[in-house]
């Protein structure tokens, strides 16, 4: 029903035109699900807009074919584009809270579109509306409908962007990154809707994510996108099996996944064996009755309700939970960057959370913990150079000057892989994962006792993220680190760590060892957690694989003779 | 409705606001009375004193008592609307400055309406057409705008429609001396006449106003137009535009229902900052064509150093903004729903 | 590793390489600093160029046009007006630079202690600029001059003090957004003191937009300093001055004699514009998507 050939786009942008898309074809059947994956700049974005003709300024088709049902998308006049739009092509955006009108009635914002596509009279507008909102599986539809977007959560905003969507009944619904931002389980309850919606009105569907694993769980065909171009098309058992192109494969493999260890997720030719760590059975840090309270607008807040636990020496814990359960409140505290309302936490036996936050800077310990950041664009000052900012902690706290601060810091740069020339560099003249391995050389520049992990790969791209994550485990093996790694993943979470603790709503629901709390969770809502995550198709056997490497080589081999 | 409460606490906090920097605006307006270098009393005495009606001056405005108990004095003055005793028009300063006003909101408000039926559909227009004529328009009148120091715009414009072109009638006032003023109603001369049925004064007191008023306007629209272009672009440029259009809603109700609502919030925020600017600009304006408001009244006792007449300008000056502040803001309370609630 | 090697490599002087972009792509910002250096090269050498003496009267030589001798004409007295409109350029900037710089200390030292550490200092602070804005600030300037005294020093502290506001809430906002940045917390972990993390770490980029503000609040102080010399507050006769030439011109506009009035304004306004246009453009340079 859609087809588009060698579509491209171009951008008119300051530094030139910038080729975002270069000439892709792909086809939606009817009834079909199609995913469209790819990494940040893929031009996966940019397709879906071509096709509805919203690109913002300076994008333009430049060349190529889209039709849908027979209509020329690329010819059509702009008022024949405003009546495909949301009557037979519907789009959901990432974001949903941004998606909508911030200061009108979400009802409102329904019937609009209602209204637009002559769908709806004043007298039953309301009604219509209220019956696309209770279609999206919204409970207390009546009441929703006088509701601002910001009196919302943001499952429930998805819920009516979804709603505005699909009120005219259109035949595609093109989904971009519909749960990035978007809680795990939150994530899990809006693609199950959005499938049984298409399924129920036998939609056809593109689903834009950068996630594999979301795609192949609810795609029926997958396109894998790099750099504006298809790189490889197929069946989601079939890409995950026997990828074709070194990039789906690299992806296949970056992609956290049940059964892989750490070393699987990067590409098979620079797997190295894994270290043996074995964690003493020593303290290292203990938290006991940690206590957070905040005083809200509305009241207190309780971050943290009384938390325990222990991080032994050379032991990897993970802290999971969703946003707002108090991970991060706990890790400022542990890191001695904000104080606990009440509670003990020991490290080496002192209790460190005697010591007011404000002062810490002068403690003895400090250099020993330490933290990497959420985000490493925002964890660097744009106005210092990766090598001022790794001198930091040296120059302050290891006083140390001249020619050995210079040694020093090549050789963590050397330590975290980061060529040394790009020591010069400013952050904004870094890619995200050279921007990573420098806060992580930050973090480790004074061989702390314990290092708290904020985080550190959320804001990167998965293959990104799989190189990160190998580097932790290799300076963890070497420089006999201790880990408490923060992350709202529970995937990423096993590959590094040995002990888990869940939490929920400032309180510790479940903890134990990794593979127990993986394979056989107690509590309800670690069960959730776990049955929310992605669940990409099964792994060929290792024999496909190697067969599938012998290939991949035999090709290379080909094109290198060629 | 559900809604209703937090707003209305919102109302109300936004009112009690209002409270401290009224307290404030009275305790610095006192500060200045007293601040006068050397000895207030020989100031607020006159230039003819002699040494016994310094004195009496002093005692008689209680500045022989230490200085909360003058402050207590003053506050009660205040709330018995006495503001002084003038020294140039002999009468209490509070009835001039009543007298005048009038004048001054018509200038005022005249030029504000001006500005902003003139000032947002040109943002607006900008904005919607990035690159064409009218954004570059509105780019020469926003930089020129802002440097155009207001008396000097007055006096070109004298020049050029009264001298040059004989449109404009001479530049002194309110009336020509050739119309009766129209009976005291609101004391906006324009309204009065109109309620009286009299055109041809209307008539008259409109060529008057013309030039003060497009004066005050050219200099206030500027910030209104760069703010409104401002907001107009980041509005369009929001995610929930491309689910509007994405839904197939046409242009007009893309641009108008969903951007410009949004980006209204922004410009009347702004609002407060460009009534700053209109109410001390109206000061140079006033003085430019005479015109017979609290201004000009203001600056003709400066030259006579009457100070009392001053201070109780600056004082009413500041009253009258925190009232349109305030104004402001409750409108703003009216299209914003978010007012009232926590960030998220 | 595909992340050591990002396609487009940036250069390595981003920061200088985007000002000549800038520079190269709205010669407007080129013609402003032009602009600018004219206006400090006629305040600097002014005075010793001129060809009269700003005050020499010459009662036979009043109310001429302007002409070959005299550029701009001359006024009521016979002052060149010319020359007086060149030798007024230092007392102008020299007053708006002034209070600007003033304000800009104050401000930022105000904006920083409240942004930073917020708590009661925070409150007070914006108890104190609310109070100072609820007055419209050309009427506040007035009445501060009026009770001070009629002195330029007075006019600098009233420029200066209704200006503060500006300062002190735009780097308590620029502080307050970075109080809690990753790169903040993480100079903290590296065992910076507040004094340090809030030196070297937040106000330096609180900085840029800073400089766009110091750019567009000269033109403004200018315009404030030249208003109260208009209404007769400050600088006083025969002082050459663009608000009281302005003035004194306004008199004669009726009866013709445009060029007395006309020609400091223009000046005046040529100051002005060059700031915005100034300030406009370093808002180019600090953030190209702020473009107004």
């Amino acid at each position: 029903m859609l087809s588009v050939k060698d579509l491209s786009v171009i951008f008119q942008t300051r530094r030139g035109v910038v080729d975002a898309v270069r000439g892709v074809s792909f086809e939606v059947a009817k009834g079909e699900i199609l995913g469209i994956v790819g990494e940040s700049g893929s031009g996966k974005s940019v397709t879906s807009y071509a096709l509805m003709r919203i690109l913002d300024a300076g994008g333009m088709i430049k060349a190529g074919e889209a039709t849908y049902s027979g209509i020329d998308l690329r010819r059509a006049a702009e008022r024949d584009m405003r009546d495909i739009r949301g009557r037979e092509i519907s789009m959901i955006f990432q974001n949903p809270r941004a998606a909508l009108n911030p200061i009108r009635k979400v009802g409102h914002q329904i019937e609009d579109v209602l209204h637009q596509h002559a769908r709806a009279t004043r007298q039953d507008a309301r009604a219509k509306a209220i019956a696309a909102m209770e279609a999206v599986k919204i409970k207390d539809a009546e009441q929703r409908y006088n509701a601002y977007p910001f009196e919302l959560s943001g499952g429930m905003c998805q819920r009516i962007v979804c709603a505005i969507a699909l009120a005219c009944d259109p035949r595609l619904l093109i989904a971009d990154e519909p749960t990035t931002g978007l809680d795990i389980t939150t994530q899990k309850a809006v693609m199950d809707l959005v499938r049984d919606l298409i399924r129920e009105r036998a939609m056809s569907s593109i689903l834009i994510t950068h996630d594999l694993g979301l795609a192949a769980q609810y795609c029926d065909r997958l396109i894998v996108m790099k750099d504006g171009l298809i790189v490889e098309q197929g069946d989601p058992v079939q890409i995950f099996s026997r990828p074709q192109h070194p990039y789906s494969r690299k992806l296949v493999d970056a992609t956290p996944r049940a059964g892989a260890t750490v070393r699987d997720l990067l590409p098979a030719d620079i797997r190295a064996p894994e270290p043996q760590i074995v964690a003493s059975d020593k303290p290292l840090v203990e938290v006991r009755d940690l206590v957070k309270t905040y005083a809200g607008k509305s009241g207190a807040v309780h971050a943290v309700k009384g938390i325990s636990f222990t991080v032994n020496q050379g032991q990897c814990v993970g802290l999971v939970g969703e946003s707002g359960c108090g991970k991060s409140t706990t890790s400022e505290i542990l890191v001695r960057l904000m104080d606990a309302t009440s509670g003990e936490v020991f490290f080496d036996g002192e209790d460190i959370a005697q010591t007011p936050a404000r002062g810490f800077a002068r403690d003895p310990r400090r250099a020993d913990i330490q933290m990497v950041f959420q985000d490493a664009t925002d964890s660097l000052n744009p106005r210092h150079t990766a090598r001022q900012a790794i001198a930091e902690p040296l120059r302050r706290l290891g006083r140390m000057r001249g020619a050995a601060l210079g040694t020093r810091i090549e050789e963590l740069a050397g330590l975290v892989g980061l060529p040394l020339p790009l020591l010069d560099r400013f952050p904004h003249q870094l890619s995200g994962g050279q921007k990573a391995r420098v806060g992580i050389a930050r973090a480790v520049a004074l061989d702390p006792k314990f290092l708290i992990l904020d985080e550190p790969t959320a804001a990167l791209d998965v293959s990104i993220q799989a190189v990160v994550l190998n580097l932790l485990v290799d300076l963890r093996a070497k420089l006999g680190l201790s880990y408490l790694f923060v992350s709202h993943d529970l995937h990423v979470v096993r590959l590094l760590c040995d002990y888990v603790i869940v939490m929920k709503d400032g309180l510790i629901v479940e903890e134990g060892l990794a593979h127990h709390v993986m394979s056989d969770p107690q509590n309800p809502y670690t069960k959730s957690l776990i049955a929310a995550a992605p669940k990409p198709p099964e792994r060929a056997t290792p024999k496909d694989q190697l067969e599938a490497i012998d290939a991949q080589h035999a090709t290379l081999h080909d094109k290198r003779a060629s | 409705m559900l809604a209703s409460s937090p707003r209305l606490r919102a109302v109300l906090m936004r009112l009690a606001q209002a409270i401290p920097v009224v307290i404030g605006v009275v305790v610095i307006s006192f500060l200045l009375t007293r601040a006068l270098p050397g000895d207030p009393a020989v100031y607020f005495a006159g230039v003819a004193a002699d040494e016994a009606s310094i004195e009496q001056t002093r005692v008689a405005m209680g500045l022989d008592k230490p200085l909360p108990v003058q402050f207590v004095h003053y506050v009660g003055d205040l709330l018995q609307g006495d503001l002084g005793q003038s020294l140039s028009s002999g009468r209490p300063v509070a009835t001039d400055l009543a007298n005048r006003l009038p004048a001054s909101l018509e200038l005022t408000l005249t030029a504000l309406i001006l500005a902003v039926i003139t000032a947002v559909p040109l943002g607006v227009l900008a904005a919607t057409r990035p690159g064409t004529w009218v954004d570059h328009l509105c780019r020469v009148v926003v930089t020129a705008g802002v440097s155009l120091p207001t008396f000097f715009t007055g006096i070109l414009l004298i020049y050029i429609f009264y001298y040059l072109a004989g449109i404009a009638p001479s530049p002194l006032g309110r009336l020509d001396f050739i119309y009766l003023s129209p009976d005291h109603v609101t004391g906006f001369y324009l309204i009065d006449a109109a309620l009286m049925g009299d055109w041809e004064t209307w008539r008259g007191a409109a060529k008057q106003l013309v030039l003060p008023a497009a004066t005050l306007a050219l200099f206030t629209l500027a910030p209104i137009a760069r703010m409104t272009r401002a907001a107009m672009l980041t509005a369009l440029s929001s995610d929930f535009i491309r689910t509007a259009r994405a839904a197939g809603l046409s242009k007009s109700v893309v641009l108008y229902r969903y951007a410009f609502r949004n980006a209204l919030l922004p410009v009347v925020t702004t609002l407060g900052m460009v009534f700053s600017f209109a109410l001390g600009a109206n000061v140079l304006v006033e003085k430019v064509f005479a015109w017979p408001g609290i201004g000009s009244y203001a600056v003709e006792a400066l030259v006579v150093s009457d100070y009392a007449a001053v201070q109780g300008f600056v004082l009413v000056m500041a009253l009258l903004f925190v009232v349109l502040n305030l104004v402001i803001d409750l409108l703003y309370t009216a299209i914003d729903p978010r007012i009232g609630f926590e960030a998220r | 590793m595909s992340d050591l090697t990002p396609t487009d490599l940036p250069r390595r002087h981003g920061t200088l390489d985007h000002v000549f972009y800038v520079l190269r792509a709205n010669p407007v910002t080129l013609i402003a600093f032009g602009m600018f250096a004219f206006l400090i090269l006629s305040a600097l050498f002014g005075p010793a160029l001129v060809p009269y003496d700003p005050l020499a009267t010459n009662a036979g030589n009043a109310l001429q046009p302007p002409s070959w001798s005299h550029w701009f004409g001359t006024d009521q007295i016979g002052r060149d007006v010319f020359s007086r409109v060149i030798v007024a350029t230092r007392l102008d900037l020299t007053i708006s630079v002034a209070a600007v710089a003033i304000s800009f200390v104050v401000g930022s030292i105000l904006g920083c202690i409240a942004g930073y550490w917020g708590g009661w200092p925070d409150v007070i602070l914006n108890r104190f600029l609310d109070t100072i804005m609820a007055f419209p600030l050309f009427v506040l300037a007035m009445g501060i001059v009026a009770a001070l005294g009629n002195s330029v020093e007075n006019i600098i502290y009233a420029t200066a003090i209704i200006n503060m506001p500006f300062y002190a809430r735009l780097v308590r906002a620029e502080v307050n957004i970075r109080r809690d940045a990753g790169f903040v917390r993480a100079a903290k972990l590296a065992g910076s003191s507040d004094l340090r993390v809030l030196a070297t770490q937040i106000f330096p980029n609180a900085l840029p937009p800073m400089m766009v503000q110091v750019s567009l609040n000269l033109g403004w102080a200018i315009l404030n300093a030249a208003g109260l010399s208009f209404i007769g507050l400050g600088v006083s006769p025969p002082i050459a001055e663009w608000g009281i030439m302005v003035a004194e011109g306004a008199n004669f506009i009726v009866s013709g004699e445009w060029w007395l009035a006309v020609f400091p304004g223009l000046w005046l306004m040529f100051a002005v514009f060059t700031f915005n246009l100034l300030g406009d453009g370093l808002r180019d340079i600090v953030d190209p998507r702020k473009r107004t």
